[in-house]
């Protein structure tokens, strides 16, 4: 199966087309350095994304946490993430990098604060 | 008055104030003060929840939190005071005296030795493009949806249109459908993609959200609440053609249409402004027309990476710390610099040529998409820089690096030309 | 139903209603105003050119000339009486053809026959003395020096505060549904939520006027409303004007102007389009460029790129035409004004005067108030006070020193008072009108999000709720989280 892939590594957005089955690749054209050929081979057999978002703080309706996952998720995943994060609540006083969900749907990703609030810093 | 003193005083600390008053301090200036309206520090920065954020300066990829984070703490470790929800209703360059109100102090006269402006930008709206159509509720500037969203917690609509593909526009598509949302197209006047790739992968296509290149909204309708937009192709000239006109049900029209440089202050301080970047005239260090001014990050010119403002900031804070230590060498000649084929505008707009051996680098941006070509500076008739590019995007900037000893002619050049 | 009981129901919260309201609570006299919109300053009202004119065109020998020409002079008075931002800085109307200019005389004469007499002559170098900006082929022109700005948010905000604490009472959101009459006279007007008995009825209600009228079977003429299209520019755009700058008109048009507001930024407009409906209030493409096309002819240089914002707003125009006070010996204590159109603003303050001057003739017998309060103060301006002021201002609030709107430099406790004063602010367009908090080149992209919030917390309830006008107009859908 033959998939199109502009490649994110760098602005030149390369449009590297990707061919193989399932998680095999059988030949990557179009890239133009080693970058996009790991990028368009990952990103053909397993695509993930880093999913950004915000959480509820407790005891606060004006103004959220930013969260982050600690790593990239399966893109697959990121709808069903954001309803598990969605009735997630973080303590007051939370600190970056405080981890608020663990290991979210068993992707081995934290939910994380990406700010601090109600900390001194 | 409350009245305060300082050897470099920063207006604004988003990305660049917070650079620029670090690199003060590393530069020598002992006493730098950081004035900001919001609340807390990290300026537009803090909204931006989003990753993608230094990956030219750190090497990772962070959020927008997590990237200021990093000079919040910097700054923290070096002293550097802030004055926050201050708003500085005044710049006076030649007295070096800011005038800033707030609930806290009053109104405050802070003497400084240096001036650094950071005050970011701000989005261009509905009438800046020219819609017609009616005035209902439902109608936001990208930005302002952003604030609403990630830091009030507040949800702007249901069924949402995108004008622009701009950064934050697709940013917001991304954002408001992870909030289950339905972003039913963006929309996009020219015949190519306003902001960066990445973001049109990644906030568009993974979300299966139409990109609607060469099309515009040529009326808005809804009498109280949006109802929805109509939508046309355009032809060459970007006219749009009435009979491909299409209906589109919406409760909310999303404008990311561009940014302005944010620059009352400036104007009412009589400071020197380029009329293309809207942004006061800089040389290569970031110093305006009013020798004790400097100025830095989107209040120059709108900037793709925040990386560049940081980056940039830090010349102006190094700039404005040599300055208020009268130790920022004289200049000895101007270079002026010129656009050349492909060139929308450069910054700074002109070198001053002193005694130190010194390398500038100058931003610009193209006027349109171009691929296999080399960019060229040339000053005296000598060419002082030569580097290829894959191809050049008006929504990403581009650079030239020069050292200011080859500048023997009294204009540069700065041109795309294409590869042969 | 709830039950009421006044002597005189104002039917339309707009510029003329609450003129009317504000010179009957000089008397002693139990006044309701019924507005079907969520804030008083009407349609009309609230979307002009802003100007005071001086009726130097208007018809010789009509009511409208009449009340227009006597009620300019009147403004400086208002103006100062009420705290209404308000400047003379004068009209020219520059001839740029040859056919133009021949039209001068005339236009004189009949300034002359509306006993307007200070209007003159300007020479082509004078004119661009005046102003620089001007085509260069102007010819010569006209100056009509009393013809003024002002900002018509305010002026109907101050009629109606003054009419407030003098006892008028304002109902808003009421629309009229109904007029009751028993042998002849008035008994009872009814809205969605309330009957009220009265002895007088006067229909203010501008572009529905009609529909008021038909309510009593005295709908012998039709509202035609006449769109005018409008672009407000930037503060800082290059090319300015200081003053009204006028076409000659037509046969067919008045023509479209560019002017200074009263707070500096440059109006440029209207259309003059003609429609059936009276709530389509959309711009249009041709309209936009209709008037960059005219006012070119006057001022080559001006820079809609530097629009902030553009809106229509609706003129009541009758049909047959004309500006009418009609009373009826068949329906005693019903006073219809009709086609009170594009000088409506400017005739306000006269026909406030005239109004109850003809109810006094009908015997109405009102006997003025000893304790009227004749001044009122509006929301003090923090930008436009002196650093000393400005610091006793934060010093006596310091909601003072927190500046929410930008662009304009509109503190938090100017829109606390826009909130919580008599006839208070409940939406995002009525906290705009009051102290112009999103009215700047951002339109509202920073102070918005933070005027919802405050709106929110002030009248206690979720953001939500906060509308941007009437019922319906919700800025936002709901919590995030």
């Amino acid at each position: 199966m033959k998939k199109e892939i502009i490649c994110t590594v760098c602005p030149r957005g390369c449009h590297i087309t990707v061919d193989g089955e399932g998680e095999t690749v059988t030949s990557v054209t179009g890239n133009s350095c080693q970058r996009g050929f790991t990028y368009a081979s990952a990103e053909f057999a397993h695509p993930v994304r880093i999913l950004t978002t915000t959480v509820r703080l407790a005891g606060r309706t004006d103004t959220l946490l930013p969260v982050r996952s600690s790593r990239p998720v399966p893109k697959e995943k990121l709808f069903a993430c954001m309803e598990v994060i969605r009735s997630a609540e973080a303590p007051v006083p939370v600190r970056q990098h405080d981890v608020i969900i663990e290991n979210i749907l068993g992707t081995g990703a934290d939910i994380i604060a990406s700010a601090s609030f109600g900390t001194d810093d | 008055m409350y009245e305060l003193s300082c050897d470099v005083a920063v207006i604004g600390g988003g990305p660049a104030g917070l650079a620029a008053a670090i690199s003060a301090r590393e530069n020598g200036a002992e006493n730098v003060l950081i004035i900001e309206r919001d609340n807390a520090l990290g300026g537009i920065l803090q909204q931006c929840i989003h990753p993608g954020f230094g990956l030219t300066r750190f090497h990772e990829e962070l959020t927008g939190p997590e990237y200021f984070g990093r000079f919040v703490a910097r700054a923290k470790e070096l002293g550097v005071r802030s004055m926050l929800s201050s708003m500085v209703l005044e710049v006076n360059p030649e007295a070096k005296q800011i005038l800033a109100t707030s609930s806290e102090y009053g109104l405050t006269r802070v003497q400084a030795g240096s001036i650094v402006l950071s005050m970011g930008c701000r989005e261009k709206t509905r009438a800046s493009i020219m819609v017609p159509g009616t005035r209902p509720a439902g109608l936001y500037t990208a930005g302002a949806a952003q604030r609403l969203v990630n830091r009030q917690n507040i949800m702007v609509g249901k069924r949402i249109v995108i004008l622009g593909s701009g950064d934050i526009g697709m940013i917001m598509a991304r954002r408001m459908t992870l909030e289950g949302a339905k972003v039913v197209m963006v929309v996009e006047l020219m015949d190519y993609l306003a902001g960066l790739t990445r973001n049109r992968v990644q906030c568009l296509d993974d979300f299966g959200i139409p990109l609607k290149l060469s099309h515009t909204i040529t009326r808005i309708e809804g009498d109280r609440r949006v109802t929805g937009v109509y939508v046309a192709p355009v032809d060459e000239n970007k006219k749009p053609i009435a009979e491909k006109e299409e209906f589109v049900a919406c409760d909310t029209v999303l404008f990311s249409v561009g940014l302005m440089p944010e620059n009352e202050l400036t104007r009412k301080g009589g400071i020197e402004i380029n009329r293309i970047t809207n942004g006061p005239c800089v040389d290569q260090h970031m110093q305006t027309s009013a020798p004790a001014v400097f100025a830095c990050g989107n209040v120059v010119h709108v900037n793709d990476l925040v990386d560049n403002v940081s980056r940039e900031s830090e010349k102006a804070g190094r700039a404005a710390a040599l300055y208020a230590l009268g130790k920022l060498p004289k200049a000895n000649r101007t270079v002026t610099c010129m656009t050349g084929n492909n060139v929308r505008y450069l910054c700074p707009q002109c070198i001053h040529v002193t005694d130190e051996a010194e390398t500038a680098e100058i931003y610009f941006r193209v006027l349109a998409p171009q691929e296999h070509v080399r960019l060229r500076a040339c000053c005296g008739g000598k060419v002082v820089y030569e580097h290829a590019e894959f191809r050049v995007n008006p929504g990403e900037m581009n650079h030239v690096t020069v050292k200011t000893a080859d500048l023997t002619g009294e204009e540069l050049t700065v041109e795309v030309i294409k590869e042969d | 139903m709830h039950m009421r009981k006044t002597d005189v129901v104002v039917i339309g919260a707009g510029a003329v209603g609450c003129a009317v309201a504000r010179e009957l609570s000089k008397y002693k006299v139990s006044v309701i105003v019924a507005e079907k919109n969520e804030d008083i300053g009407g349609d009309a009202s609230k979307s002009n050119s802003a100007i005071i004119h001086t009726g130097y065109d208007a018809s010789p020998d009509t009511l409208e000339s009449q009340l227009v020409v006597a009620a300019n002079p009147m403004y400086d008075k208002i103006a100062s009486d009420l705290d209404v931002p308000f400047r003379r800085i004068g009209a020219i109307l520059p001839a740029i053809t040859q056919e133009q200019y021949e039209k001068l005389p005339a236009i004189r004469e009949k300034a002359f026959r509306n006993r307007v007499y200070d209007v003159e002559y300007r020479s082509r170098e004078q004119l661009l003395e005046m102003e620089p900006n001007l085509n260069p082929d102007v010819l010569g022109g006209l100056y009509i020096p009393r013809e003024s700005i002002i900002d018509p948010f305010i002026l109907v905000q101050a009629y109606a505060e003054n009419a407030c604490e003098n006892g008028v009472e304002f109902l808003l959101s009421e629309k009229v549904t109904g007029i009751r009459t028993e042998n002849g006279a008035v008994t009872t007007v009814v809205t969605e939520n309330e009957e009220i008995a009265c002895k007088w009825i006067i229909n203010c209600a501008g572009l529905y006027c009609d529909d008021i009228a038909a309510m009593v079977g005295k709908d012998e003429y039709k509202v035609v409303p006449r769109k005018g299209q409008f672009f407000i520019l930037d503060k800082n755009t290059s090319c300015k004007v200081q003053h009204i700058v006028l076409p000659i008109p037509t046969k067919v048009t008045k023509g479209k102007l560019m002017c200074p507001t009263i707070h500096g930024n440059m109006l440029v407009g209207p259309t003059a389009e003609d429609q059936p409906s009276k709530t389509d209030k959309s711009t249009t493409q041709e309209g936009l460029q209709s008037i960059v096309r005219d006012v070119r002819n006057l001022v080559p240089n001006v820079n809609v790129r530097d629009t902030i914002t553009q809106y229509s707003g609706l003129r009541p125009n009758r049909v047959p035409e004309g500006l009418h006070f009609d009373v009826y010996d068949d329906l005693k204590g019903y006073i219809n004004l009709s086609g009170v159109r594009s000088t409506g603003l400017t005739l306000s303050a006269a026909m406030g005067k005239y109004v109850v001057q003809q109810m006094l003739a009908l015997g109405a017998g009102f006997e003025p108030k000893q304790d009227y309060i004749a001044r009122r103060r509006g929301i003090i301006r923090f930008h436009e006070q002196t650093p000393e002021i400005q610091e006793q201002l934060i010093r006596s609030d310091p909601r003072y020193g927190n500046v929410i709107c930008r662009c304009e430099t509109i503190t938090e406790a100017e829109i606390l008072q826009a909130i919580h004063r008599p006839l208070g602010a409940r939406s995002m367009d009525a906290v705009k009108r009051r102290v112009r908090a999103g009215m700047g080149r951002c339109q509202a992209g920073f102070c918005g999000p933070k005027v919802i919030e405050i709106l929110a917390r002030e009248l206690g309830c979720s953001p939500e709720e906060i509308t941007k006008n009437e019922p319906g107009s919700n800025m936002v859908t709901g919590r995030t989280r």
